[in-house]
């Protein structure tokens, strides 16, 4: 969901990308964060949490909370609320407890 | 290795300003700030400030951001590292720099801590879900990229940022179905509750948040009604379909790196946290670190503006001893604190400032 019209604020057009979403195309906008690109799209669940598996997502969006790590273009555990998006990123839900390569 | 006069960590209202008054005195300042955009939290702020008048009183958040930022880029004697985090203070003054593909070392003779703060979590059953979110998180996504966070959302605790952030989200045309506040009344500005109000938004004081539930997101949140003690009156449950709950449960300041210095610290309640024992001129412990903004104690934009100016002044003379007419331009800082913190909440920041100043500690020498 984005805001069509705001009465004070004005966001500047940015370039519509694809990307790719567990393997399904989605769209977003250039250089907004990932989590911001899935939101919009309708994505609340980022990951699942190693021990019981509960559904994880966007809590912080500055960095900060770990809720949000994914696999990015094979890289495990990116923050995604802080990582602009690119045309053509494949970002991947994480299921289980990454290791940093 | 980057040699420097001043670093400065953070590069919101405080550390903008710190790094534009250090550099206004002389000295070469690097700025490090770990966002995607210089400005810190005020990028996401709509309303109009009513601080005090030679601070930007009238400008919206994020015009007085691009003022700033506007200022700094202008200065040669500022380098900007951004986005890059300080990931340490080592012994020998040495801060270690990581950027997306590098990482490199900064040697400052003197270092602002203007880093901010982070947002409180509260236990609540199932407080995980997706869906439930930080207040600041919830203005980033909706004033920065025109994202909304859900449709239907419960506000957690109506003090400003509360108060403000529910105000913004019915700008961005969510429904903001309730805000709860723990406390017997509600902590944030007047104006702020009015506005929320009039726009008919209940405010459940004395009300705190119980659960929420949903499968794979936030579907419904439960609030009731808490005493004195923060126990829980049975019977008293309200639900809500919601999809979003936005918290606003307070601030901590962001100490990790203050406490890495080895500079004194201590708990002080008013300053919503461990903050680091300081001088008039925001010096700590460590005599080359000092702090401003909200890492050295939660208040607000304004405050956190002339506390920059301040530490980056008081930073850069002890550097330069010998400046004309210095000692009364920190003169004039320290009254502008006074007349700013001149109200109930800034009477409550000064009570904790107090808490946490060195007692009969040596002004610097100008």
């Amino acid at each position: 969901m984005r805001i069509e019209n705001h009465p004070i604020l004005t966001f500047p057009e940015r370039k519509r990308v694809p990307f790719s979403f567990d393997g399904r195309e989605i769209e977003g906008r250039e250089g907004e964060p990932i989590a911001a690109a899935l939101l919009a799209a309708g994505v609340r669940v980022f990951s699942y949490s190693p021990k019981y598996h509960r559904p994880r997502g966007f809590f912080c969006a500055v960095g900060r909370c770990a809720s949000c790590l994914m696999e990015v273009n094979g890289a495990a555990n990116v923050r995604i609320c802080v990582t602009p998006l690119e045309e053509g990123m494949k970002v991947r839900t994480q299921r289980r407890a990454e290791k940093l390569k | 290795m980057i040699q420097t006069d001043i670093a400065v960590i953070g590069g919101g209202p405080a550390g903008l300003s710190a790094a534009l008054s250090a550099a206004a005195c002389g000295a070469r300042v690097t700025l490090i700030d770990n966002g995607l955009r210089l400005g810190g939290q005020l990028i996401k702020q709509t309303h109009r400030f009513f601080g005090a008048n030679d601070f930007y009183a009238g400008l919206r958040g994020f015009e007085i951001a691009e003022r700033l930022v506007r200022e700094i880029r202008k200065i040669d004697r500022i380098d900007i590292l951004s986005p890059a985090s300080v990931t340490g203070i080592y012994e020998d003054g040495v801060l270690t720099v990581a950027a997306e593909r590098s990482s490199r070392r900064v040697k400052p003779k003197k270092v602002v801590v203007a880093t901010g703060a982070s947002e409180n979590m509260i236990p609540f059953q199932n407080n995980d879900l997706p869906g439930v979110y930080g207040a600041g998180a919830v203005q980033t996504l909706m004033n920065l990229y025109g994202v909304l966070p859900g449709s239907r959302v419960l506000v957690v605790g109506a003090g400003n940022i509360g108060l403000i952030v529910s105000y913004q989200l019915l700008q961005a045309g969510v429904r903001v179905e309730a805000v709860v506040e723990s406390q017997g009344r509600i902590g944030g500005y007047g104006v702020h509750a009015s506005k929320i109000r009039r726009s008919g938004v209940p405010i459940y004081t004395r009300h705190s948040i119980r659960s929420v539930n949903g499968g794979e997101g936030v579907e419904e949140a439960v609030i009731a009604a808490v005493d004195q003690k923060m126990r829980w009156q049975e019977g008293t449950e309200k639900k809500f379909r919601v999809d979003a709950v936005c918290l606003a449960a307070g601030l901590s300041p962001l100490v990790d790196l203050l406490w890495m210095t080895g500079c004194r610290m201590r708990f002080v309640r008013e300053l919503g946290g461990y903050v680091a024992l300081r001088d008039r001129n925001l010096r700590t412990t460590v005599e080359t670190i000092y702090i401003a903004g909200d890492a050295a104690g939660i208040e607000e934009a304004t405050s956190a503006m002339i506390e920059g100016k301040l530490a980056g002044l008081s930073a850069a003379l002890s550097l330069r001893p010998h400046n004309p007419g210095s000692q009364r331009e920190l003169g004039e800082l320290h009254s502008q604190l006074a007349r700013f913190r001149d109200n109930p909440a800034g009477k409550k920041a000064a009570r904790g400032i107090r808490k946490a100043s060195l007692p009969g500690r040596q002004e610097e020498k100008c």
